[in-house]
């Protein structure tokens, strides 16, 4: 084959390149981004859905990085939204609009479903979190090291924990840390010995027990009522006000519809005067 | 014939040797191009090493370089960033991965090369080779899902641990270190096996003692490539080390490498949390030159002792 016809051959190739990968650099018309909490998530996605079956010319999409993530992402603009699933610190929070509260989410602590545990206080949580107790037996249960699973450092649903649980003490330094609820639910699924912590509403699918905390039961109800004091809120971010879409996407969140099939999700929908009125949740200590 | 020398014969040739004229104008046209292409390589290279230094030594100068080294508190939130047990990890990990890759890959070309018939070769060759080709996602997942729990049930701990991301390092290092160590085997002249055998050795005590001396430093080299490839992985031991924060004691136990800790936190790092991300960055190009050092100096040595 001759010089020049490769050289065509080459300038073709790249020409058809160009153009086709083109398309791809303008921002997908009209799709929400909606980026953050791995708790979120999965409500997010389910509600995305529903958006786009209402809205055919809209779409959300949604990512799960974890709550510091989507703060980042909705800071630096690669989000529209950003998703959290824990309240946003002082240092935080001039950076952003108010954020606007979607629903509350319980914490549920999860055992394997053979570990005979069934009820733990916090003081006791804390000494397995911090390596104090290392042992199930101390606690009544089987003779095996005790294993913790925690979440990454940006996770919204391990600073809910570090809040209501641990305080000032850190988390022992052998804990697994993985980046997921999704990957919390599958080690402590498949390790007889592990303790981990993850949102209450993705629980009921899994096949891992939920500890009763203080002698409450996890449960949507009891999350309404004050009675499980592990809770924290699902926060959608954003940093600018929000396109004529994502404003779209907010609305529907918010209204009747949206809140309804995250209340039957599992989750504590804000409309119920009882969680409005609800202040800070239990801290450590109690 | 020199470019020089097509330029006299081309005055030579008189006015109507522009075909050749051009020829020579095109040869200098495509040497330049290339030339600049291979500076472009050097000059990705030299800006990615600025920009990481100038990134990361910030904050080590700030924590204070022994301090960020030696400390095992890892608390950004917190503002405290040592990361020991970090370099532990990925010292540990990598040395375990070395073992297991360098015995398997090793004995596979050894294999290959000496004791095979032609028609096992022509079979196992690209098989090994199409294990290259396997995406480091997949070695992570059968990890977790075969390994991990094997690890688990038979010889305690968490399963997610030093031993389960050696094992499923060396795998991935083991084409690598195969095909180069085929490579460097085959090079030997026949006559030093033929010779050895003349002396009444037998094929295994000339490949020990003749063909892997004699192919040493491209064995080396086989392995240094392999080790680069097991150091700078990351997916595949996040799936099944662990990511626990402690020095670890024994090969059941977790462990974070440091390429890990940069994946698992850079997402949602920033300010001094990321500058520490860039830091580890900084560490771990040093450790990468330091291992490939000393494998150069040891296999330069050991050729020296080898032709003397």
């Amino acid at each position: 084959m001759n010089y020049s016809v490769m050289r065509g051959l080459v300038a073709c190739v790249l020409l058809v390149w160009t153009l086709w990968a083109c398309p791809g650099c303008r921002r997908s018309g009209g799709a929400v981004r909606v980026v953050g909490s791995t708790s979120v998530q999965p409500f997010a996605e389910m509600l995305a859905e529903e958006f786009h079956r209402r809205n055919p010319g809209l779409r959300a999409e949604v990512l799960g990085l974890g709550s510091t993530a989507g703060l980042q992402a909705a800071r630096d603009g690669t989000a529209d939204i950003g998703t959290c699933s824990r309240e946003l610190s002082a240092k935080e929070e001039p950076d952003f609009l108010p954020p606007i509260v979607i629903a509350r989410d319980g914490l549920a602590l999860i055992v394997h479903h053979t570990n005979n545990i069934d009820n733990l206080t916090i003081q006791q949580v804390r000494d397995l979190f911090t390596g104090k107790t290392r042992n199930w037996k101390e606690l009544g249960g089987p003779d095996a090291p005790v294993r913790l699973i925690t979440r990454e450092e940006g996770s919204g649903t391990r600073e809910a924990f570090v809040k209501l649980i641990m305080g000032k003490d850190h988390i022992a330094t052998n804990a697994l840390t993985y980046e997921s609820n999704g990957a919390v639910r599958e080690l402590v699924n498949n390790d007889p010995c592990a303790i981990g912590y993850m949102s209450l509403g993705m629980v009921k699918d899994a096949n891992v027990k939920p500890l009763k905390i203080n002698g409450v039961e996890p449960s949507a109800q009891a999350v309404r009522d004050g009675t499980y004091r592990l809770s924290r809120p699902f926060l959608f971010v954003m940093k600018h006000e929000p396109s004529a879409a994502a404003k779209a996407f907010i609305d529907f969140v918010m209204s009747p519809a949206g809140q309804t099939m995250l209340q039957e999700e599992g989750l504590t929908v804000i409309g119920s005067s009882q969680a409005a009125s609800r202040p800070s949740v239990g801290e450590a200590g109690k | 014939m020199t470019t020089r020398g097509l330029t006299t014969a081309t005055n030579a040739v008189g006015p109507k040797g522009s075909f050749l004229r051009r020829m020579i104008r095109q040869e200098r046209h495509i040497s330049a191009m290339l030339l600049i292409v291979a500076l472009f390589a050097i000059l990705a290279l030299a800006m990615i090493t600025g920009f990481i230094l100038y990134s990361g030594l910030p904050i080590m100068w700030k924590v204070g370089p022994l301090n960020f080294i030696s400390s095992s508190d890892w608390y950004p939130t917190e503002g405290k960033f040592g990361i020991w047990p970090m370099i532990v990890g990925s010292l540990a990990v990598t040395g375990g991965a070395l073992v297991f890759g360098s015995v398997l890959g090793l004995g596979c070309a050894i294999v290959l090369t000496q004791f095979c018939p032609k028609s096992i070769v022509t079979i196992l060759k690209p098989a090994i080779e199409l294990l290259a080709g396997i995406p480091s996602v997949v070695f992570g997942f059968i990890g977790v899902i075969i390994l991990v729990p094997f690890i688990r049930d038979h010889l305690g701990g968490p399963g997610l641990s030093v031993l389960a991301s050696s094992l499923v390092l060396g795998v991935m290092m083991l084409p690598t270190v195969t095909s180069i160590s085929v490579d460097a085997l085959q090079a030997v002249p026949r006559n030093y096996r033929e010779g050895s055998i003349a002396l009444g050795a037998t094929q295994w005590q000339t490949t020990t003692m003749v063909t892997i001396k004699a192919a040493r430093s491209g064995i080396i080299a086989a392995l240094i490539l392999g080790m680069g490839r097991a150091v700078g992985e990351t997916m595949a031991v996040i799936m099944v080390a662990g990511n626990s924060l402690q020095v670890p004691h024994s090969i059941l136990d977790a462990v974070r490498t440091l390429t890990s800790n940069i994946a698992l936190e850079m997402s949602y790092a920033q300010g001094e949390h990321r500058q520490a991300l860039f830091a580890m960055g900084v560490v771990l190009f040093v450790m990468i030159m330091i291992l490939n050092t000393i494998a150069m100096v040891f296999s330069r040595r050991r050729a020296k002792a080898g032709a003397s």
